[in-house]
């Protein structure tokens, strides 16, 4: 049919069953594992003997947790195999998470800021 | 395709809607889209935990909260316990995916034993977390209940707040049973897929999409927990 004939002259043609390979799997178990792995090591090890302050630390946990939530939904919820199309329409939603993020620190931050002063 | 009459013939065109745009089948569409709006409302409550946490001058330490292995351990392990529960559901999504994949190739006998794979380990998360809860209860937090002051002190690091600890203690409960209801959830959905695997459905059907729909449940539920984790047990 039509839509089969498309995908063809598109060249998409391995991502319409190929899916996720074993052994991509378990790479990607691997990753996930490594990461909470060094996630461990920096709250048991690394912070309690002082070579990395809370703030930095907290930043890497926040840049771990995205790539971790990346291979989540790239590899494991197969996002990285569909259509650009989806995958914008998904991803591009997150703009309004991110506002609502800044929002609301901003106003806990000013919140903060106002005990502190009385 | 000859039951179709000329005036519901398929357009071919690209702007005709003769493409799908995106070629994802409308269940998977609907999930997908399901799950969106699943991440607002977990968002929302992670963001105003966010936001209480910056505006309090201290919060309990969740090294010092989260220390015990109910039933082995009182004190002196932080962290340990929760890293059980994320190994485990993580493990489960990657049994998920291959349930998944053994769908792909059509194999049932797979995808059933991945399936129950699956299941175990959602029921062994949702022990460990009735575990857990069970062993903050008895340490008096609550919904809207906290130790007391004097036990307080050994769960913050700087100065103690009964505002903050009352903050933690409900936020904890609200989202990390908020997430607990769609591991719940998930499990009876599973078993559902399992039972109707079983019974050779997607056999008949010619294909296991229904296994891939609860799979992007199962992987959003573990991504949530991914976050949760994040920010109450490491942050």
């Amino acid at each position: 049919m039509s839509e089969h004939h498309s995908h063809t002259t598109e060249g998409h043609e391995h991502e319409e069953h190929a899916g996720l390979t074993k052994s991509k799997i378990w790479q990607v178990f691997g990753i996930l594992l490594l990461i909470t792995v060094i996630e461990f090591i920096i709250a048991l090890v690394v912070l309690p003997k002082g070579y990395m302050s809370h703030g930095v630390g907290n930043f890497v946990y926040i840049a771990l947790t995205l790539v971790k939530a990346f291979y989540i939904v790239a590899y494991f919820m197969h996002l990285k195999y569909e259509k650009l199309g989806l995958q914008l329409s998904l991803t591009v939603s997150f703009i309004f998470i991110i506002y609502f993020i800044v929002l609301m620190l901003i106003e806990g931050g000013f919140l903060n800021l106002h005990m502190l002063s009385h | 395709m000859n039951s179709v009459s000329q005036l519901d013939q398929v357009k071919t065109g690209p702007w005709n809607g003769g493409r799908s745009p995106w070629s994802v089948e409308y269940g998977k569409i609907m999930m997908w889209f399901f799950l969106l709006s699943d991440a607002f409302t977990f968002s929302s409550l992670l963001i105003y935990y966010g936001a209480q946490r910056f505006s309090k001058l201290t919060w309990p330490d969740p090294d010092l909260v989260f220390q015990s292995i109910p039933g082995i351990m009182d004190h002196g392990a932080p962290l340990v316990f929760v890293g059980i529960m994320t190994f485990i559901l993580i493990m489960s999504s990657v049994t998920m995916v291959l349930a998944v994949e053994a769908g792909h190739r059509r194999s049932k006998k797979e995808v059933i034993w991945w399936m129950i794979a699956t299941i175990i380990g959602g029921f062994m998360f949702l022990g460990c977390q009735a575990l857990e809860w069970t062993h903050l209860f008895h340490e008096g937090f609550g919904w809207g209940e906290i130790p007391s002051a004097e036990e307080l002190k050994h769960l913050f690091s700087g100065d103690v707040s009964l505002v903050a600890a009352q903050q933690f203690s409900n936020l904890f409960f609200t989202i990390t049973g908020f997430h607990g209801f769609h591991v719940f959830s998930g499990v009876v959905i599973n078993i559902i897929i399992l039972i109707m695997t079983i019974n050779g459905t997607f056999e008949k059907r010619g294909h296991y999409l229904m296994v891939e729909k609860v799979g992007l449940y199962w992987h959003f539920v573990d991504l949530v927990w991914v976050f949760v984790f994040t920010f109450f047990y490491l942050v």
